[in-house]
């Protein structure tokens, strides 16, 4: 067996550049505090193709499927006698994609951000938290175990909080990282729970036991049955919950538009690329116990994907924010992706489903970031995030333009951009498993080629609006980063990962349903050409269409009033009628008679004649109730 | 009595001759140089506590009155490094002017409740522990009304010592119903006949209820608010995190042996009374204003984990809540000796006064950030960790629902304990508070603290050092 130890040094180098930059970045020039988190990452993205290629070629057998690898492995803790905490590193198909995934985009990223973030007073502290994420996500994706990856999902947030709200003298930011942060963690609540109950019933947290077909976990069906469900299926869902909260499925999803309050190089690494994919690698890692073990949680996850793709996609065509525009478009991608898990089988032509999802997670990876990098140029250039203040700009940033057309023709799955592929896939497993998730991803293809295109206008198009200056194309440092990744987004497609990455390792034979494949790339360009009808120069027609369509525009438009609703439950109903009250008992009562108390020493007897009419006695009725009411139960119990 | 007996009893024995010391130096010092017990007290003190860690097996002494073993030592060990963080950061605030003439004072009456305490972990039956008890309980009492002058602190001492003494009233009401039906007090005798007599659970509601009022389990919690409010900042931070510490010691020592039998009913009452305790804390934490108040009752819901793990019933359940004791401490400490340095300094208390920290305070603000992510048990710092194993401790169980409960607690809390990292770090501030440097002491103090958060949580060797002395307890 081939030694990949050296992997262990792909997540190690992002936490070193992190620890030299935040100690020290101060004391550098920001160019080369840019340089040590760039050089960094790139030593990672290196490391990262050596090992792909090893794995997936070099050091592959012909005709054996891939094998999950232990390269490194330290135990941690003795939880229980048989129960062990484990840090270490895992090599498996889909860890390696997603390490050529994070480091590919993040170096972009770094890069780019050199030329972004040029002139900021806390260049370095950008990087270092750049670092920090990398090294947290790095390790998340190469936790051997589900307790390691929890505590990297954790370490995953709290450096995307310290991202988001990287701007932190603008309020809007804060109030968005603080948002990002406490939603993700009331979906971690699941997660952690899930966690206890899966490894309770199964008595391991290790992955490679975990997820074998013929391991305890899987072989007993999950053991005790609670309310119509196994232990195991709910400690399956509670961990999707966790997911769901990451990746911003529905009704989780709040947290992601306001995010975009961050700096756009993040969002284009944390937003589209990495930590919401996080959700899909969580489940792709567990798809077996899913697939074999409890089908019935693999339900739910297929319904919410599908539900929060085509929820994400008819917001996404009413709003005029760029950033958000591309966040609701990630939403409805990465519902696919979900969707796609949700309906396929464990191994052979079953596991399409498994082999299509992740393919779509790479390739989205590239298109999307690419779309969030080139919304960075144009916001770069126009200071301005709403696409109403934009017009005309492919004549100012040819190179921006170009990349970006490639990024929405590949969004729109045109063949044969790799979205094409991946998509194609994702549709032909969701018509062989169920007709309904089927026909609303169809429609969303169309939505999204809609929207992308209704975008695509918005800023390259139309008229001149009134800039501050002549809006100019980013420079070099930007504009390669999109080159690369508009290759990759172009290139991608034909990548055999039906051989590479599928759900037992073996090779999965696929071959183009044209029935599927045609009306599906037929939708995408009646998309494309109603948003050309549309939006291409300033007609009348969108306030039109808006105009008959009223109320469910308005409701779009606000975003079905989810943030709305948000609002009451924790305004009106926790604030007002659980803290207030108990808030109003501590003040008239608990101070109000703390207050009239006075001069103890003074006036010792006047005091005593206060406690013995006051409060202390009280205390002691509380107390005595306390002690009965305890016996009562005692005795009810008995 | 050979020398072996005396590394049995070391810790009491050797804080006894403490108090004593400090005592005659404070008879011999003129009042202007007062000041020197300090320095001296926080020396001795400091052999003390490495005197502590000599291993040294089980015994028993006093014909069974007295006992200990590996795990006892750990718990005394536990409480002494917490004191000696407590006693670095109240340096700064004894050397003030108004203080200085009650310095040994303040020393020895910390002693004395450490000695009580050490006692009622070492005891084998409950007279000892009793006595343990009261010598542990009537100090803090005359600790927390120690700047007498001020209305609040004498108003803290006496609502304080009052309450504990219903609260001893009824806890020896239990233990002598105990006796009656027993016919003994010895925790081993009692273990072998205790039965589910009417009365024998009575004795033991009694016995539990007396106990949770030192932890402040709600609904025995009235008095923490009042006093933790009233007292000096140090005694509060005493209050909140050594006598609670204590106190849970003893309690899943008595409740894993003493009443083992009685388990299977007393998890009910338990499990009702851990989720009152963590949602009522958590409630009233969410809206405070005062840091120390608000320290105090996030307090009170750290206080209901604790029983999260006595739930468990197993090694891990003990291991686990030792473990989170031990890593309370750490963080708590690191909170209160924020407050406190600030306190001292500028005499400010309020949220409010927080906002704008980080700007002229960085290094406190980011302890106190570290504390509070502790607390809240964010990953990787060790409050994880320690909220991680009572909740697999629990699960383990197959208290799900309880979980559940507790998680979303500990995610509540997080919000609260936001609020003060956002007021340190986000919230805009004209005039924040000045920047001041601490003495060397506080540093020192704060520093323990802030490393012992950090690194309790990679150190995986002490969770398994205390489950392996955990595992010949409940053997």
């Amino acid at each position: 067996m081939a030694d990949y130890t050296y992997t262990l040094l792909i997540p190690l180098i992002p936490f070193f550049v992190f620890l030299l930059l935040g100690l020290q970045g101060h004391k550098m020039k920001p160019f080369i505090a840019g340089l040590i988190g760039t050089s960094g990452l790139g030593i990672g993205a290196i490391l990262s193709y050596a090992t792909a290629f090893r794995y997936f070629v070099s050091e592959h057998v012909a005709g054996t499927g891939y094998t999950s690898i232990k390269a490194f492995e330290v135990t941690w803790l003795h939880l229980t006698d048989k129960l062990t905490i484990n840090l270490g590193v895992l090599i498996d198909p889909i860890s390696v994609m997603m390490l050529v995934v994070i480091t590919t985009v993040s170096l972009m990223v770094h890069i780019y951000s050199i030329g972004y973030m040029k002139g900021d007073p806390g260049f370095y502290r950008f990087f270092s938290f750049l670092s920090l994420f990398s090294f947290s996500m790095l390790g998340l994706v190469l936790a051997t175990n589900i307790f390691q990856m929890y505590i990297f999902w954790e370490l995953v947030g709290v450096s995307s909080f310290l991202l988001i709200g990287y701007y932190y003298e603008k309020p809007s930011a804060v109030a968005a990282s603080k948002k990002a942060f406490i939603v993700t963690r009331f979906a971690d609540l699941g997660f952690l729970i899930g966690i206890l109950m899966l490894s309770f019933t199964t008595g391991t947290f290790d992955f490679q036991t975990l997820t074998n077909p013929a391991g305890p976990a899987i072989a007993s069906k999950g053991g005790a049955v609670f309310m119509g469900m196994s232990l195991l299926a709910w400690s399956l869902i509670l961990i999707f919950v966790g997911g769901a909260g990451k990746s911003a499925m529905f009704p989780l999803h709040i947290w992601l538009p306001d995010a975009m309050e961050g700096p756009t190089p993040v969002s284009a690494l944390i937003h589209a690329a990495t930590m919401v994919v996080a959700g899909v690698y969580l489940v792709a890692r567990l798809f077996p116990v899913y697939a074999l073990g409890a089908p019935d949680a693999l339900h739910v996850v297929a319904w919410v994907g599908g539900f929060s793709s085509i929820f994400a996609a008819v917001i996404a065509c009413t709003q005029t924010d760029i950033k958000r525009i591309l966040a609701f478009s990630t939403m409805s991608q990465i519902g696919y992706m979900m969707l796609s898990l949700g309906v396929s089988g464990f191994g052979g032509e079953e596991g399409l489903g498994f082999m299509a999802s992740n393919f779509h997670l790479f390739t989205h990876a590239m298109f999307k970031a690419l779309l969030f990098l080139g919304a960075g140029a144009v916001i770069h250039a126009v200071h301005t995030n709403e696409i109403t203040g934009m017009g005309g700009l492919r004549k100012y940033m040819p190179f921006t333009h170009i990349t970006f057309l490639i990024a929405c023709i590949t969004i729109a799955g045109i063949p044969p951009f790799s979205a094409f592929f991946s998509k194609d896939e994702i549709l032909v497993a969701a018509f062989h498993s169920n007709k309904l998730l089927f026909a609303i991803e169809f429609i969303v293809a169309g939505l999204t080629a809609f929207y992308m295109f209704r975008l695509y206008y918005g800023i390259f198009w139309g008229k001149d609006r009134h800039y501050h200056h002549t809006p100019h194309e980013a420079p070099y440092v930007m504009t390669v980063p999109l080159m690369v990744l508009a290759f990759g987004s172009i290139f991608a497609g034909f990548l055999p990962f039906h051989n590479l990455v599928t759900s037992d390792g073996l090779p999965l034979e696929t071959h183009t349903e044209w029935m599927i494949a045609i009306p599906s790339v037929l939708i995408g360009l009646l998309g494309i050409i109603i948003a050309t009808v549309m939006y291409k120069s300033e007609t009348a027609i969108p306030d039109k269409v808006a105009g008959t369509l009223k109320h469910l525009y308005k409701w779009a438009h606000r975003k079905f009033y989810m943030d709305e609703v948000y609002l009451f439950v924790t305004r009106k109903i926790i604030y007002r009628y659980i803290s207030e009250p108990i808030a109003w008992f501590d003040r008239h009562i608990i101070d109000g008679t703390m207050n009239g108390i006075a001069g103890v020493t003074q006036y010792t007897s006047v005091a005593i004649k206060e406690f013995q009419s006051g409060k202390l006695q009280q205390y002691g009725y509380v107390f005595i109730s306390g002690t009965v009411i305890l016996v009562l139960i005692f005795v009810y119990l008995f | 009595m050979n020398f072996n007996d005396f590394l049995t009893m070391r810790h009491e024995l050797m804080l006894t001759l403490l108090a004593l010391v400090v005592l005659i130096i404070d008879l011999n010092l003129h009042n202007r140089h007062k000041h020197y017990i300090i320095p001296i007290t926080l020396g001795l003190f400091f052999v003390n506590l490495l005197v502590g860690f000599i291993p040294e097996g089980s015994n028993t002494l006093f014909g069974g009155m007295y006992r200990t073993n590996p795990l006892l030592i750990m718990m005394k060990n536990i409480l002494n490094i917490g004191v000696f963080i407590i006693l670095l950061q109240s340096v700064t605030w004894l050397k003030k002017e108004e203080n200085r003439e009650k310095i040994s004072e303040y020393f020895i009456l910390l002693f004395s409740t450490l000695i009580g305490m050490n006692f009622m972990i070492s005891s084998g039956d409950f007279l000892m522990f009793y006595l343990g008890l009261e010598l542990a309980t009537i100090p803090v009492a005359a600790l927390a009304a120690y700047t007498h002058h001020q209305t609040k602190s004498a108003e803290a001492g006496i609502k304080l010592i009052l309450s504990s003494a219903l609260s001893s009233g009824i806890l020896l009401f239990g233990i002598s119903m105990i006796y009656g039906s027993t016919g003994s007090i010895y925790f081993d005798t009692i273990t072998k006949v205790y039965a589910n007599t009417p009365l024998q659970l009575l004795a033991f509601i009694f016995f539990f209820s007396g106990m949770s009022f030192k932890i402040s389990l709600v609904p025995f919690h009235l008095w923490t608010a009042d006093v933790y409010e009233g007292a000096p900042i140090n005694v509060t931070s005493y209050l909140s995190v050594i006598s609670k510490g204590a106190a849970a010691f003893i309690l899943i020592i008595v409740m894993f042996t003493v009443f083992s039998s009685l388990a299977a009913v007393y998890k009910n009452i338990l499990y009702l009374i851990a989720v009152l305790t963590m949602t009522v804390g958590n409630l009233f934490a969410m809206r405070q204003k005062n840091m120390k108040r608000f320290l105090a009752f996030s307090s009170i819901a750290q206080a209901g984990f604790i029983l999260l793990g006595i739930l468990g019933g197993n090694v891990m359940g003990m291991t686990s809540v030792i473990y989170f004791v031990l890593v309370y401490i750490f963080s708590n400490l690191g909170a209160f000796g924020v407050v406190s340095a600030i306190s001292t300094v500028t005499g400010k208390e309020s949220m409010d006064d927080y906002d704008g920290l980080y700007r002229t305070n960085p290094k406190l603000s980011l302890l106190m950030m570290l504390s509070l992510f502790s607390l809240a048990g964010i990953p990787p710092v060790a409050g994880f960790f320690g909220k991680f194993f009572l909740f697999a401790s629990a699960a383990s169980g197959g208290y799900y629902w309880l979980v559940f409960i507790a998680v979303l607690n500990a995610t509540i809390s997080l919000y609260y304990y936001l609020l003060v990292v956002k007021a340190m770090f986000i919230n805009k501030n004209e005039t924040p508070l000045a920047f001041f440097k601490s003495d060397l002491a506080t540093r020192a103090g704060l520093l323990i603290a802030g490393l012992g958060i950090f690194f309790l949580g990679f150190w995986a060797k002490v969770y398994e050092i205390i489950s392996s002395l955990s595992y010949g307890i409940m053997q």
